[in-house]
């Protein structure tokens, strides 16, 4: 494995994005990649910038997204507002400690870990810390596989209110919170699709940059 | 076209997550190739592939169709009922004028999984049929976009969540969708276990 082994973009070529393909740059002009079209960079344009907007995006709404209700229940025993928090408490006193433990990791527990760790990874790629870019990389990938399941609120919320419409029994209605819930989860996905990285190896990577 | 200098100096691979430079190697049948320095996945071998995910595609085409037009479950309290399909479940949150909540119920769980569905279908066809075609890179990008935000999955364990709560104040008969969306959930799972999108892009060839 040794001599120091070298990344595509040390020897001046690009790895397309989108496909995969190993190529040179043209010599003049814009390169686009031979095989899908896309246009050729060896690492996300901006990516450190625009993560951390979607993801500053995502904190502020993240509060009224715990804060504010996310659904309305009517029902001849009165008027009830339920957030995130308190739909996980009402599963797990109702018994289903299961699903409430599915609940609280997907609305509670994912959440806040994303993006807890985009801060980390999005800090230290822009310090180009050389810490444990093993741990990072694996972390990034977690990141994208998890993230998408803190939809699962939302979705529970627009099944509710499209089932239960019994008038003047009990009625469901969904609340702000639940869109502003939508709107963390699509911007911290955001987030993760802006972040490179490729950009959590380069500062280990100690070959000369004759190609920048 | 400047064709001489596109090509690829060696047959040489890009890791997509650390950039590190790899000499691919052959695999058994059904083996996956890691970078050997973030351990991230490369590509796989494996032979037949397109023809299963072509099959689990067209499987989950159909139970999409139903899972999206049925109704997922039905509701009875103190003899009135109710039922929902996902269709009419988004109609009814727009004329209630939740339009934002609406359209991204809609977006994740009907337009894009149908984008994503259709443009699968319809690269594994023309792959099949005519192994070349100069729209299927444009087809593959649509893809690589569309997929993370197809969400039929976290859907079908929305319902499931839902179903438990519901089960403690009202009368519940399981509809035909619910079924669908879970077996479309299988196939769907099937079908990205059988191919990546860069063994698909290995089958185009450079222009």
């Amino acid at each position: 494995m040794r001599p120091s082994p070298s990344t595509a973009k040390a020897l001046g070529l690009y790895a397309c994005h989108t496909c995969g393909l190993v190529s040179r740059p043209a010599r003049e002009g814009a390169s686009s990649c031979g095989r899908c079209g896309s246009s050729l960079r060896f690492r996300k344009t901006n990516s450190i910038e625009r993560a951390s907007a979607y993801l500053v995006a995502a904190y502020i709404l993240y509060i009224p997204a715990n804060v504010l209700p996310i659904m309305e229940t009517q029902s001849v025993l009165g008027r009830e507002e339920n957030t995130i928090v308190s739909g996980v408490a009402y599963l797990w006193h109702s018994g289903s400690w299961l699903l409430a433990l599915v609940v609280f990791i997907a609305s509670i527990v994912v959440p806040v870990l994303k993006l807890l760790a985009m801060t980390l990874l999005l800090i230290t790629a822009h310090y180009q810390s050389g810490w444990r870019p093993l741990e990072r990389t694996k972390l990034y990938r977690l990141v994208e596989l998890v993230g998408r399941w803190s939809m699962l609120d939302v979705y529970v919320v627009a099944i509710l209110a499209a089932l239960v419409q019994f008038h003047p029994l009990a009625t469901v209605t969904p609340r702000s919170g639940a869109v502003y819930f939508g709107a963390v989860v699509v911007l911290s996905m955001l987030s993760a699709m802006a972040f490179d990285p490729r950009l959590i190896w380069d500062p280990t990577q100690k070959v000369s940059r004759t190609h920048e | 076209m400047r064709l001489p200098e596109r090509r690829p100096p060696t047959n040489l691979i890009a890791c997509d997550e650390c950039d590190l430079l790899q000499r691919p190697i052959a695999l058994p049948a059904g083996g996956w190739a890691l970078c050997r320095r973030c351990d991230g996945p490369l590509y796989r071998y494996a032979p037949g592939s397109l023809d299963r995910a072509l099959a689990f595609s067209l499987g989950a085409v159909v139970l999409f169709l139903i899972g999206v037009t049925f109704p997922i479950m039905e509701l009875e309290l103190q003899g009135n009922v109710t039922s929902s399909s996902l269709y009419t479940a988004v109609q009814q949150l727009w004329n209630d004028g939740l339009y934002v909540f609406a359209v991204l119920i809609a977006a994740t769980t009907m337009l894009l999984p149908a984008l994503e569905l259709t443009v699968m279908l319809s690269v594994l066809l023309a792959l099949r049929m005519w192994r070349t075609s100069t729209w299927i890179p444009k087809l593959l990008r649509l893809l690589t976009l569309a997929r993370p935000w197809s969400m039929v999955e976290i859907f079908f364990m929305g319902v499931l969540v839902a179903l438990v709560k519901l089960a403690h104040m009202a009368d519940i008969v399981i509809g035909v969708a619910l079924w669908s969306l879970g077996g479309m959930m299988v196939l769907l799972v099937a079908t990205s276990a059988s191919f990546n999108l860069r063994h698909l892009w290995e089958q185009v060839s450079p222009q």
